[in-house]
């Protein structure tokens, strides 16, 4: 079990370690699942968010268990970071029955519902107006509960953005619209094809939204500024939208080198990485290097053994295969 | 016991439902404050408040994620897409996001709602707000699909749609809003996929959804006086589909004839010639003929709109020509 997610009666400094620790797992994690894609171990596709840990880092450790996550197909960092253990995601990418979801979603679909991870969507913006829908259920039933919806910048050229964005300010839900703007729509650079600069916060505006923008590289800014935003949402306060700005350092999926990008750019951001800029903080405040060394090691280790008990499940077989299209577990559409 | 239009037994429907279970919350365009375009809805914000009962932007995407974020935290929304037609602006959420996502989470979460909408012709709106679109949601695995002909059938089925743990397409023929029967007072429950028998007959059974049932009824008296004796089946249910009383009423009359709203292509009908021919064919006397609108967008003029939409006419000749040829 790797619960990455920081709780609130941790210090101060075992706050910013459990924030480094969680981003050497979702750092070492999606490397793991790299190679085991080169292994042939996980077919199809897969989005690593290696660059862009700080966030999902930075961002769970804001929320209490009981929020609600809702992510895209770029999910497993955001998964990793509500606490959900490495084995079931592994195999889930591998396509066994020990995987989250017995192998029936993959990559693009991670969902744990008692972990508050509400899903991995992988059509572009369609899950914003449905974490509407799960902070609408908590205002409805007076809980203080909040639904945090991860998208890319190249989600807010897409419909379903602008009508989650208005019904939620309208309603006033408790919903955080957070943008991880990783300057690339898949292969096309955001900025060729959008109309504003910064592509989430420059329509904040729009909505009677603050505009909010921050170093997504640093989870400590990061954190700071998700807790503001769900401390407005619990109070009733309503929405907020942040835009992180960050980068991904590896293509767009499983599929793309990302050659498209020109060498000084990915340069220039290898340098911004948040977890050596985040470990030498570590160091600045006295933590040992010694200390560092055996977080590291731990994790190396935890990910050893996730990899091996997932590469032991089972391949599913035709027992699933009709399993839970509908509530009564079966898939009969007829009498 | 009193007479209730096919509108008024939508409010009825929901009303009974939202008395009940305080987990039932409703929204849509103009569904609280006006009533609902067709008055479906008239009396709702009144009795439940603005807090259950609630006005949405024009926004089908995000009323339809709203219901079901709602739904897979404990709520039980009913959605209202005002026109069948504007599913197109949605259908993402519908056919890959709410159909899909229990079955890809492994049973994770569920989806206890219901997305009521206006289908079909017949009040000349022209082909963007006219369209038959139950075949659209029949082919989606994961939607329930339930199409009502009658007030009384709106109330039970209503609530047993809105109880059921499974999404469900509950699609009103609009050109049906208007008509009127005696429904018996206190609660109404029915069950999803249950046809109907509405009349025996021994020589063809006509099998009719929807607004298409009352033609189908009438051009079964008017086949009767001539000496052609059909049972009529309410499908009622799409998905789950009651293939059990349709294929023994088919076997019964050895003939079967499907009276469809939507155009030709993929119509409900064709599954079922399907199903009827690979499991009772030794059992027919004749081929399966399918009566439907043509593979065309609805025109506005209401002559036009008359020709393309299933009549009892066609419905009365198509029979009497194939049964004596």
């Amino acid at each position: 079990m790797t619960s990455t997610q920081a709780t609130p009666e941790l210090s101060y400094l075992e706050h910013k370690v459990a924030m480094y620790r969680s981003q050497v797992v979702l750092r070492r994690f999606e490397q793991r699942a790299y190679d085991l894609f080169l292994e042939n171990y996980v077919k199809g596709t897969s989005h690593l968010s290696i660059g862009q840990e700080a966030i999902a880092a930075g961002v769970a450790a804001a929320m209490r268990p009981t929020d609600w996550t809702f992510a895209t197909y770029r999910g497993h960092a955001h998964t990793l970071a509500r606490g959900v253990p490495m084995t079931p995601i592994f195999a889930e990418l591998m396509g066994r029955t020990n995987g989250l979801m017995a192998g029936k979603g993959g990559s693009m679909h991670l969902t744990s519902v008692e972990h508050g991870m509400m899903g991995s969507y992988a059509i572009i913006g369609a899950h914003l107006p449905i974490a509407c829908g799960a902070a609408w259920s908590a205002q409805y039933r007076g809980t203080d509960q909040v639904a945090v919806a991860f998208f890319g910048d190249g989600s807010v050229n897409i419909g379903a953005f602008h009508e989650a964005l208005n019904f939620a300010a309208v309603w006033k839900l408790p919903v955080i619209f957070f943008c991880e703007n990783n300057l690339w729509m898949e292969y096309t650079r955001t900025s060729d094809v959008t109309a504003v600069a910064n592509p989430a916060a420059d329509r904040a505006a729009a909505y009677g939204l603050e505009s909010i923008i921050i170093d997504g590289n640093d989870a400590d800014a990061v954190f700071e500024v998700t807790s503001l935003a769900v401390a407005r949402a619990r109070a009733g306060e309503g929405p907020s939208m942040i835009e992180a700005k960050t980068y991904r350092h590896g293509g767009h999926s499983r599929a793309d080198p990302g050659k498209y990008r020109p060498d000084e750019e990915l340069a220039e951001w290898l340098l911004k990485d948040p977890i050596p800029m985040y470990r030498s903080r570590l160091v600045e405040m006295g933590v040992s290097e010694d200390d560092l060394l055996l977080l590291e090691a731990d994790v190396d280790a935890e990910i050893e053994t996730a990899t091996n008990e997932a590469k032991a499940g089972d391949v599913p077989g035709e027992e699933l295969l009709l399993k839970d299209v509908w509530a009564d577990g079966g898939a009969s559409w007829r009498n | 016991m009193a007479q209730l239009t096919f509108r008024e037994a939508i409010a009825r429907g929901i009303a009974q439902e939202m008395r009940r279970d305080e987990s039932i919350v409703f929204l849509g365009e103009d569904v609280g404050a006006a009533g609902g375009v067709f008055k479906g809805t008239v009396g709702l914000l009144e009795e439940f408040g603005g807090v259950r009962v609630r006005d949405t932007p024009i926004s089908e995407q995000a009323i339809l994620g709203a219901a079901m974020g709602a739904a897979m935290t404990g709520l039980r929304p009913i959605a209202e897409i005002m026109f069948s037609d504007f599913f197109a602006v949605c259908w993402d959420i519908v056919a890959n996001e709410i159909a899909k996502s229990r079955y890809m989470t492994n049973g994770q979460v569920s989806f206890p709602l219901v997305i009521r909408s206006g289908n079909g012709g017949g009040l000349r709106f022209g082909a963007q707000h006219s369209q038959s679109v139950e075949n659209w949601a029949m082919m989606i695995p994961g939607l329930k699909v339930v199409v009502p002909s009658n007030a009384l059938d709106v109330i039970g089925l209503m609530a047993a749609a809105i109880r059921d743990p499974d999404p469900v397409i509950f699609l009103e023929a609009k050109a049906l809003y208007a008509s009127k029967m005696d429904v018996p007072d206190g609660e109404i429950i029915d069950t999803l996929g249950s046809a109907k028998v509405l009349r025996q007959g021994s020589n063809a059974t006509v099998v009719a959804l929807g607004a298409m049932v009352p033609r189908a009824l009438r051009a079964a008296e008017e086949l009767a006086n001539g000496g052609i004796e059909c049972t009529v089946i309410d499908v009622r249910s799409l998905v789950p589909l009651d293939t059990t009383t349709i294929l023994r009423e088919a076997s019964a009359t050895g003939r079967v004839f499907t009276v469809e709203e939507n155009p030709r292509l993929c119509g409900w009908g064709g599954e079922l010639a399907s199903i009827i021919a690979e499991e009772i064919f030794y059992d027919l006397d004749g081929p399966i003929v399918r009566i439907t609108t043509p593979h065309i967008p609805l025109p506005a003029a209401d002559a036009l709109e008359d020709l393309a939409i299933p009549s009892v006419e066609r419905i009365v000749s198509t029979i009497h020509k194939s049964m004596n040829s």
